[in-house]
């Protein structure tokens, strides 16, 4: 399936996937961030149960100290 | 359109800003000079000496509660402004009390995790309210790496998303200054939108 990731398309082997496989196929591996998906926040908590489908919007934002 | 005109229009809203230390002091007097009207303040801390290398308090306030600097410094601006400063650490429970009623909030804490906690609860509890965030700004130089990045109608970052700051790069004044300045210029921007809206 395709889904748009930070504004760019991206391909996955399978339908649906969760959060939390998202960030290991992917490799993202920083912890302080933010996910929404199709504008819609998930909690930290939340990523194993919450599923991304094809053509979803993931927006994903790290936190970085400092200020 | 004329700096009146604009200022005018500006001094109809309210903007909330959580952190009043180099992302937080700056943003306020960028805001306060565009002649936004009402500015929510909330921080806890003292202002420290080592803080001068980046936000906008002087010698002389050492030792004050940033909130109390703040206010001073922004009435020198402009004494008109509406400065409601709130000296309590913010919580999930209190976000919500603080900052319902503003019009676009900024996110200027220095620690990661109360910057998740601060989008999570504005995101979650005050939905509509747009939250303009700054993550990534540590040292110096490569200015072409701070962006402004518009996740969603009430999501906004401003930084390089990837500079952490450590004992080898602190938080200096021109990185911090530039991230804190584009936080202002976001807000600035969702709230001229609002003046097509009322034609």
């Amino acid at each position: 399936m395709k889904i748009i990731l930070n504004n760019r398309e991206e391909e996955f082997d399978k339908e649906p996937i969760t959060v939390s496989d998202m960030l290991e196929v992917k490799r993202f591996t920083y912890k302080m961030r933010i996910i929404k998906i199709n504008g819609v926040l998930i909690q930290k908590d939340r990523y194993d149960e919450t599923l991304i489908h094809s053509g979803d919007n993931v927006q994903m934002l790290y936190l970085m100290s400092g200020g | 359109m004329k700096f009146t005109e604009i200022k005018r229009h500006l001094s109809k809203f309210r903007v909330g800003i959580a952190g009043a230390g180099g992302l937080g002091s700056n943003c306020a007097a960028a805001l306060a000079r565009s002649g936004v009207g009402t500015l929510v303040i909330a921080d806890f801390d003292i202002i420290e000496e080592i803080n001068l290398n980046r936000q906008f308090y002087f010698c002389d306030q050492v030792g004050m509660l940033k909130t109390d600097a703040l206010k001073e410094n922004i009435s020198k601006i402009d004494r008109n402004i509406n400065i409601i400063a709130h000296p309590v650490e913010l919580t999930r429970e209190n976000i919500p009390l603080i900052f319902s009623g503003c019009d676009v909030m900024v996110e200027a804490f220095d620690i990661a995790v109360m910057k998740e906690m601060l989008i999570e609860t504005v995101q979650l509890s005050l939905p509509g309210i747009p939250l303009v965030v700054g993550s990534g700004m540590a040292g110096w130089g490569n200015s072409e790496a701070i962006k402004c990045r518009k996740i969603d109608e009430f999501l906004w970052v401003c930084g390089d998303e990837s500079t952490e700051v450590s004992e080898d790069i602190p938080p200096m004044a021109p990185r911090v200054g530039i991230v804190s300045h584009m936080q202002a210029n976001v807000v600035v921007e969702i709230l001229m939108k609002k003046l097509k809206i009322s034609f």
